[in-house]
């Protein structure tokens, strides 16, 4: 068995698992966090993304005895004194989600993909950034959309703070 | 994924010591190959040995046009060094466009290059820069490191410490990705020093990268996409699947490597 120490949604949680425990079976089973998905279990779909360390992972291709003694973010980190988190906002505005299944790990993706570019995003970029992430219900087009427009004021919202 | 014992090293020696006391380990870097591997049991390590918070693996050095990566620097790290990128863009964009951006946060150099997938990105760079695979106990020409599919010259306790080249004038990759696994389905690195050319293809061969000789002859006497036109890929040892017959793929193999010769030749530094 392995120790696993992580810092999940500032919070420091320790557990035990097995060595080949995934990290996303140890914080959907062992923490209880289901907001993260496990969509296709061969490391293609993305359902599974979370930040570990500050940078998108898929959490279905990484031990759990691998994060520990990093820092995590799941989708139930995201929003922050009860307001939902831009994305979130953009998602819901936007009707980027049918079934949202793989809501969880593209928010998670493009919170990554925000931060990588914080002067703002061009449709091209958005599409060539959700490469690991699949949808199958959006046909993607909402859900680009939705990335643009959190990204628009969240950039927005930096040049305001500055 | 069958039971495995999980060890994380701190040191290169601290990680060779735990190779030889396993029984069969494997070593882990970014995992973004092994660990999917493991999962569908087609690998069942009895111990992997956690490379990836080693230190002294990490970072990017450049003196002059000597560049040295760390074996264990993701792909995400290169494909964002301002600094690589300003003398070999080639290389940074190479990394900016493997796998998808997950992959790439974790995927490491090291990784690619001891996998030696014939498909992966990496190898064809090494090949075409003449770069030099260092090892916990030696140096090898990557001419000498890719030795065939998915083999490489390394010994199974042996671990990959860095990659080192020196810069070309001028050099660009192209590839042909799979749209939906993203590996090249053909990729071809051009690198171009004085009148010396090397050219090298990823994705294609059965054997995995190799050096396209012929296009390295043609482009050496006149550098330019019209010196490929008369170029022949023969599509014998190219791999054939459901995605593309040898042909077809020889086919992109010549289409990429004007691609590239053609970025080179309108590229102004």
């Amino acid at each position: 068995m392995a120790k696993v120490e992580l810092f999940v949604n500032g919070r420091a949680v320790t557990g035990e698992a097995e060595d080949r425990t995934l990290l996303v079976h140890f914080l959907r089973e062992n923490l209880g966090l289901t907001g993260t998905h496990v969509g296709c279990d061969t490391s293609q779909c993305g359902a599974c993304v979370v930040h570990v360390d500050g940078r998108a992972v898929k959490s279905c291709t990484m031990l759990a005895a691998q994060a520990s003694g990093s820092t995590v973010m799941t989708i139930e980190g995201l929003s922050a004194n009860g307001e939902l988190h831009p994305l979130q906002v953009a998602f819901r505005e936007n009707h980027a989600l049918q079934c949202g299944f793989c809501t969880p790990g593209m928010i998670m993706s493009s919170a990554d993909m925000i931060r990588r570019h914080p002067n703002g995003l061009d449709e091209a970029t958005v599409r060539a950034e959700l490469e690991g992430n699949i949808c199958r219900c959006t046909g993607y087009h909402n859900i680009v959309k939705a990335v643009l427009d959190a990204s628009d004021k969240m950039s927005k919202a930096a040049v305001k703070a500055a | 994924m069958y039971e495995t014992q999980y060890h994380r090293a701190t040191s290169v020696e601290g990680a060779a010591r735990l190779m030889g006391e396993a029984e069969d380990g494997k070593y882990l870097a970014g995992g973004m190959t092994l660990i999917p591997t493991m999962k569908q049991r087609l690998a069942s390590p009895s111990d992997l040995i956690d490379l990836r918070r080693i230190e002294a693996l990490k970072g990017i050095k450049i003196d002059g046009r000597k560049v040295r990566i760390g074996a264990v620097t993701t792909h995400y790290d290169v494909s964002v060094n301002e600094e690589l990128a300003k003398i070999c863009p080639a290389i940074t964009n190479l990394a900016s466009h493997i796998g998808d951006p997950q992959v790439r946060n974790m995927g490491t150099i090291g990784g690619s290059i001891a996998n030696n997938d014939p498909a992966a990105d990496y190898p064809s760079a090494m090949l075409a820069l003449d770069a030099t695979i260092i090892t916990n106990q030696r140096s090898v020409p990557a001419s000498a490191f890719f030795t065939g599919l998915f083999e490489t010259a390394l010994e199974p306790d042996e671990i990959i410490t860095a990659v080192e080249f020196t810069t070309p004038d001028k050099a660009a990759y192209k590839k042909f990705p799979n749209p939906a696994s993203l590996y090249a389905m053909a990729g071809v690195f051009v690198a171009r020093s004085g009148d010396r050319v090397r050219v090298a293809v990823t994705g294609a061969g059965e054997n995995g990268v190799y050096r396209l000789k012929d296009a390295e002859t043609a482009l050496a006497s006149s550098f330019g996409p019209s010196a490929l036109d008369t170029l022949s890929v023969n599509p014998d040892g190219l791999l054939s699947d459901l995605h593309a017959t040898a042909e077809y793929r020889a086919n992109l193999v010549k289409v990429m490597a004007k691609r590239a010769v053609a970025e080179i030749a309108n590229r102004p530094m």
